[in-house]
């Protein structure tokens, strides 16, 4: 494996690759390309997406997490994502912040979740330094006990990509389309989706939060920036990434599998 | 890696994950341990392969394994499946090269993962020792 550069100054370098507005699932390719093929430490911050997506985790059932009707109704996409977590619903209110990064790359940091999670809450403590009440609760970030930004990671052998969905902004008819989940932070309380969450944007500008990201960035890294085309023009034809979309009749199927397994309407024509 | 058999809330206990955060891990003599955090038993060509006490400790409560199917190939220090816990998917990683004879289907049983019929004993030269294991792990977590 290839040694990362080092400055001078003793900070790993950290290449950002800054987008806006770029299709989730495209983003998902990348970043898992990304984190297998190689050897640099990475930031990528997509500011929103266009079109409103749901977004579940590796091991997430539809029927279990989302409103299928509506779902499959207004044609929602759903995306299998490759790192842990839950599901989230992100569209262009969303803003994007994801590290990728070599186990060695930050001093004494065990490649453990908890460990990077900690990690990931130092810098932003210092993006969020004078602005609400911002801390890491259980696996989430919120400002008092409002969530504001979903986590996940995957981790491999030598590499960890930790990834956030941050509500700058959102619709609340979207969050219909979320079913409460059976698995849930304790500080949830069972408190539904808009009881639990909050907006970033009573808080921050969308410029000054990627701003003052990238500024706490450059505290623990050399920060240098990269286009995407460098990347993509470099892409190994032989990576297939796991992210993807489901079709709809996958989701239809996961439902009618849970409310009667032998059901023969699963299996009728549309 | 492509997913197979998948288990959700099984792999827990099937695992034997603890849930409350124990003072030491279990380290076993007669097992073979890779500097990723799987251990091996050997006997003749065959190795039956798990995650330690140790990356269970780490990892926390698990809620999702994905795994190979019978006949897939592994090569040692490579990933052959993944394990989720709250968040994080985390690589398991195999100790040993050769192909894929068994996958561990009863949730019930030992906390084992893959049976693998090796193609390169040699490379068990390349794994640690209860002891050196014990000391790796010591080290790993003073470094924190």
């Amino acid at each position: 494996m290839t040694i990362p550069q080092r400055q001078k100054l003793g900070r790993p370098l950290m290449k950002l690759i800054r987008l806006r507005e770029w299709p989730i699932l495209q983003q998902l390719h990348i970043e898992e390309q990304l984190l297998r093929t190689s050897s640099e430490n990475w930031c990528i911050i997509n500011d929103g997406t266009r079109e409103p997506t749901i977004v579940m985790g590796v091991s997430g059932k539809p029927a279990e997490l989302l409103e299928i009707k509506p779902v499959l109704h207004d044609q929602v996409p759903v995306i299998k994502r490759f790192t842990g977590g839950g599901t989230v619903i992100v569209d262009g209110g969303s803003i994007f912040v994801t590290f990728i990064c070599n186990k060695d790359a930050v001093p004494d940091l065990q490649p453990y979740p908890r460990p990077i999670m900690s990690w990931s809450s130092l810098i932003y403590n210092e993006v969020f330094h004078g602005t609400g009440d911002f801390h890491l609760r259980e696996n989430d970030y919120v400002f008092g006990n409002r969530k504001f930004g979903g986590n996940a990671q995957s981790i491999t052998k030598g590499r960890w990509i930790h990834h956030t969905s941050f509500l700058w902004d959102y619709e609340i008819r979207n969050m219909a389309y979320l079913k409460l989940p059976s698995r849930a932070p304790e500080y949830r309380s069972a408190r539904d989706h808009l009881e639990f969450i909050c907006r970033m944007k009573d808080y921050i500008s969308r410029s000054d939060f990627i701003d003052r990201t990238v500024r706490a960035l450059g505290t623990h890294f050399s920060v240098e920036s990269e286009e995407l085309e460098a990347i993509q023009s470099g892409r190994s034809t032989k990576f297939s990434p796991l992210s993807r979309l489901l079709t709809a009749q996958e989701i239809e199927s996961a439902s009618c599998e849970l409310e009667s397994p032998k059901s023969l309407a699963c299996f009728s024509s549309p | 890696m492509a997913s197979r058999l998948l288990w959700a809330s099984r792999a827990a206990s099937y695992l034997r994950i603890s849930v409350a955060h124990r003072g030491f891990a279990t380290v076993l003599k007669d097992l073979k341990y890779y500097d990723s955090h799987e251990w091996v038993k050997v006997e003749g060509n065959s190795a039956t392969v798990g995650i330690t006490d140790h990356a269970q400790d780490h990892l926390g409560d698990v809620v999702f394994v994905e795994l190979p199917e019978v006949g897939a190939p592994v090569t040692q220090g490579e990933g052959f499946g993944a394990v989720e816990s709250v968040k994080a998917t985390s690589d398991v990683n195999s100790p040993v090269t050769g192909k894929v004879v068994e996958v561990n289907s009863s949730p019930y049983e030992q906390g084992w993962i893959i049976k693998v019929e090796m193609s390169d004993a040699g490379q068990l030269n390349n794994l640690m020792d209860a002891d050196k294991y014990s000391k790796f792990c010591e080290e790993e977590d003073a470094k924190h």
